[in-house]
């Protein structure tokens, strides 16, 4: 197969980026979009140019390293799928493609297709876990949690961090991200203690990162690689809600 | 009790070193941890403060005592190459995490999982440390649960278990088929905890290139910030390394395209002696290789051989569809082979099975590379659903990569290099053969000595960072006179010129071939010669290409791009770099190994039906290797292994 390819070239974070053409030949339809991608950075390398910079680690769509948009969409055509379990065979011979960063003022570029995430990173850091010390946990069947509330818990946290629904989001909010991360702990008996300081603590960050609010559009839900539902966001907005009348999110640590 | 190796490289045969000495307590094995612990120098919490450790790796190991030291009021900077600590590869691990709770009342015991792994170890670990990892696996378990970790339940609500891994007993905890990823954000959470308490300063996307050791102590690392090429200078009054294991010197591996050998083998060169290389495991069930852009493999988990049969085309080159082969050509080789064990064999034999069939030319698919892994008689066995309900999301996966749909076509399989069992030789209490510098989770050798089991490498990482290193390395703070230093100091600033150097070698060199043609190569010569099945002949063939390899590759490799950037060529060239050198001592480990153990199997050392045959006589040791220098050969230093609980036997699954 062959293509034609629209790539997002950007030096760094200050200087202006544009879009380069470029076209691959001889893929094969077995080969994911990263592979592809791997290709056209060995004949750029071999005719003296500089090779596209793309993350990406595991390869196989659970470390939510690689995001790009694919014809202006999250982790590109495939629905529950990372670019990187993208395979070409979802493409006609002679498509032209279009890659970009994720766009986002809280992600900036740091070069060609890379962004800066760390902003999620800082969201779980606010309140996204149980503060349980090594050491100090009971036997783990003393807290029995009913197989349904273990379920939901564990569809919310599936999410991988990969900032897809950040890029889909016209406001650029953050709400499913934060949303799966209050659902995983807020639903389990562990996680009561903390619930509503949590919701507080991690959407009032949100904010302070210059995420967008959610306006309950549903692109988010749409790209998901791991199909994180819409409901979780319905519930953060109760938790945090409640959080806030219960004056929640006024401690330090 | 040393001695050199036996290589064409070897220029000077080296002075005999000591038996190495693993401080493993006294006492009867059950009182050994508890013994050392109380034996131990306690550092009060007043005094921790003032105390800097480097921890670098955040995967399950490195993040778990990360945060746990943080927990303790020790000052801790924790470092990863990727862009978050949640992205450790530990995140991709499947399968489930072992522990010896005894909740389907039937038979584990702390003895009976330390018993199954010294066994599947192919007695090639040491019994003291195996049995601390059994014993503390049931504080894993409660400390995962406290933290949120969403493991499977029943529907009273407690938590459910499962045999993996060819185990007679239930005792694996799992989260979906996503267990690694679940205790990965359970030790990510609790470290975002302490970097949000200020105990724990992350760096992300930096990369340490090399280890300070001042006056024989370690004390700092040099890192690049991957972002924009900084080179910087880190002091810390003891430094761990939690950097995973070496796979990827293979270049096709199930391992993250970004895992490498660099800090460890950088720990190697300035004196920390590097265990029992030649322990790589090779996980049967991967997806076969499907072109030659192909970046990585793909692992389907195991418990796929519960109910899959494996065959190939009885008749050499047979390229009818596997529809159109009659029963009666189909070669169900494990079965015949293994009457009793049949598809479920271990790794190690299941691996090479599969190998020696496509070798003969047997092999399937497009590319004749593998076997197939055929559920038509289970689905009509079971039913449909109940395969789906099983092995759903592997089925959907495995289309999703191949195009291929496994409920009407066979699955084609083949094995492919997975995890490794050798790293950083550690003492009992984890510290390397360097005063300061510890060594944890797949990083270090200590625990699955010559074959892993599965769902035992999570454990492995969590014991180590949760319960075991915060013990230890207190203990070492607690009585190491330390210097007062700054990063100032003569030593740091060589080892930064040193990595300066280094990287514009490799970016001055302008070459005509890329790092990725140079890394596959380097993983075709191991594969073919250090792979599944080794030789001396083949070993020694591998010791002259490697090198010559390696020379042309420092001559030759183009890395486009300045250091000053972010550039992706030239972080690969510096792993790529080690990796060379690493495959050299790997070669150089299997060729001094003449038996058979576990994942090394050398053709010369088998049973007349062509099993490993071990030699308990004269290699029931570790082989922990000393850098001598470039060009000299590196020196062999033995750790004796005893086994005084779990008695020597030979494996049969016949």
């Amino acid at each position: 197969m062959k293509f034609k390819l629209r790539i997002w070239r950007q030096p760094n974070t200050l200087i202006k980026g544009r879009f380069e053409e470029y076209e691959v030949d001889d893929v094969g339809p077995d080969e994911s979009f990263l592979e592809m991608l791997d290709m056209l950075n060995e004949q750029l390398i071999a005719n003296g140019g500089e090779p596209v910079a793309f993350d990406h680690d595991c390869r196989e769509g659970i470390c939510g390293m690689c995001g790009i948009m694919i014809n202006g969409v999250a982790h590109g055509p495939k629905a529950a799928t990372t670019a990187c379990q993208l395979h070409m065979r979802h493409f006609k011979d002679g498509d032209v493609i279009v890659v970009e960063p994720w766009r986002a003022k809280a992600f900036p570029v740091i070069k060609d297709l890379v962004v800066e995430r760390a902003a999620l990173d800082r969201i779980i850091q606010a309140g996204g876990y149980i503060s349980a010390s090594t050491g100090s946990a009971p036997d783990a069947n003393s807290i029995p949690v009913p197989k349904p509330v273990a379920d939901t818990a564990m569809d919310a946290a599936a999410c991988i961090g990969c900032g897809a629904c950040v890029a889909a989001c016209p406001n650029s909010s953050a709400m499913l991200f934060t949303a799966a991360k209050v659902g995983h702990l807020n639903v389990l008996p562990q996680g009561q203690a903390e619930r509503f300081d949590r919701a507080v603590l991690m959407v009032d960050e949100m904010e302070a990162e210059g995420f967008g609010g959610c306006t309950n559009i549903g692109e988010c839900a749409a790209v998901c690689p791991k199909e994180i539902g819409l409901d979780f966001i319905a519930m953060l907005n109760r938790e945090y809600l409640r959080g806030k009348l219960k004056g929640a999110g006024s401690r330090n640590a | 009790m040393a001695d050199t190796a036996d290589t064409q490289t070897s220029k000077a045969p080296e002075p005999a070193k000591t038996i190495l000495d693993a401080k493993t307590p006294d006492g009867p094995i059950a009182e050994k941890w508890d013994k050392a612990r109380f034996d131990m120098k306690l550092m009060s919490p007043a005094n921790r403060r003032k105390f800097r450790i480097i921890v670098v790796g955040s995967g399950l190991a490195g993040g778990s005592a990360a945060a746990t030291l943080g927990e303790l009021g020790y000052n801790v900077d924790c470092f990863a190459y990727q862009d978050s600590p949640r992205r450790a590869h530990s995140v991709s691990a499947q399968g489930g995490i072992n522990a010896a709770k005894n909740y389907r009342n039937d038979g584990d015991s702390i003895f009976r999982l330390f018993y199954d792994t010294v066994k599947g170890g192919d007695y090639r670990s040491r019994e003291a440390n195996v049995y601390r990892l059994a014993q503390v696996s049931n504080n894993i378990i409660d400390q995962c649960v406290a933290q949120g970790v969403p493991f499977a339940r029943e529907y009273g609500g407690l938590l459910d278990n499962r045999s993996f891994g060819g185990a007679q007993v239930s005792r694996t905890f799992y989260a979906r088929g996503q267990t690694g990823q679940q205790l990965l954000l359970g030790a990510y959470q609790a470290l975002a905890r302490q970097i949000h308490a200020g105990r724990v300063r992350m760096h992300t996307r930096t990369e340490m290139l090399d280890l300070v050791v001042v006056n024989g102590v370690a004390r700092g690392i040099v890192t690049r910030d991957l972002r924009n090429g900084k080179i910087e200078r880190w002091l810390g009054d003891a430094v761990v390394l939690a950097t995973g294991g070496y796979s990827n010197a293979f270049y096709l591996s199930t391992n993250a395209k970004g895992c490498n050998v660099t800090a460890v083998w950088r720990a190697h060169r300035r004196g920390a002696y590097f265990a029992n290389p030649c322990y790589t495991q090779i996980h049967p069930t991967c997806i076969p290789q499907s072109g030659e852009h192909q970046s990585k493999l793909t692992l389907m988990s195991e418990s796929l051989r519960n109910d899959g049969r494996i065959w190939a085309p009885r008749q050499p080159g047979d390229t009818r569809a596997p529809g159109d082969i009659p029963e009666k050509e189909r070669w169900y080789y494990l079965e015949e082979r293994y009457p009793s064990f049949g598809n479920l064999v271990p790794r190690d034999i299941a691996s090479r099975a599969a190998k020696s069939v496509v070798d003969a030319g047997h092999g399937v698919g497009p590319r004749r590379n593998g076997v197939y892994l055929d559920f038509a008689d289970a689905i009509e066995r079971l039913g449909v659903n109940v395969i789906r309900d099983r092995y759903g999301n592997l089925f959907d996966m495995y289309e999703n990569i191949t195009g291929e749909n496994p409920y009407e076509v066979p699955m084609r399989i083949y094995p492919a290099l997975h995890y490794t069992m050798g790293g950083l030789w550690v003492d009992y209490n984890l510290m390397s053969t360097i005063p300061g510098m510890f060594a944890i989770g797949e990083a270090n050798f200590s625990d699955h000595g010559a074959n892993r089991l599965g769902a035992s490498a999570l454990m492995q990482g969590l014991a180590d960072g949760y319960f075991v290193l915060p013990y230890t390395l207190s203990n070492y703070l607690a009585q190491a006179k330390l210097e007062p230093l700054t990063t100032d100091h003569e030593a740091f600033r060589a080892v930064e010129e040193e990595v300066n150097g280094r990287v514009e070698r490799l970016l001055k060199a302008n070459g005509e071939r890329s790092v990725d043609s140079y890394h596959r190569e380097l993983g075709q010569i191991l594969w073919e010669y250090c792979g599944m099945e080794r030789s001396e002949e083949g070993l020694k063939k591998a010791l002259e290409l490697i090198p010559t390899l390696r020379e042309e590759y420092w001559q030759n490799v183009r890395v486009p791009g300045e250091s000053e950037e972010l550039n992706q060529s030239l972080e690969k060239a510096g792993r790529v770099a080690d990796f060379m050198e690493l495959a050299e001592l790997m070669c150089i480990d299997a060729l001094q190994r003449k038996e058979s153990c576990g994942a090394h199997f050398r053709s010369e050392y088998q049973t007349a039906d062509g099993e490993a045959r071990r030699d308990d006589e004269n290699y029931a040791y570790v082989a922990a290797w000393e850098y001598a220098g470039d060009g000299r050969a590196p020196i062999l230093n033995k750790e004796p292994l005893t086994f005084e609980y779990v008695a020597l036997s030979q494996r049969s699954y016949k």
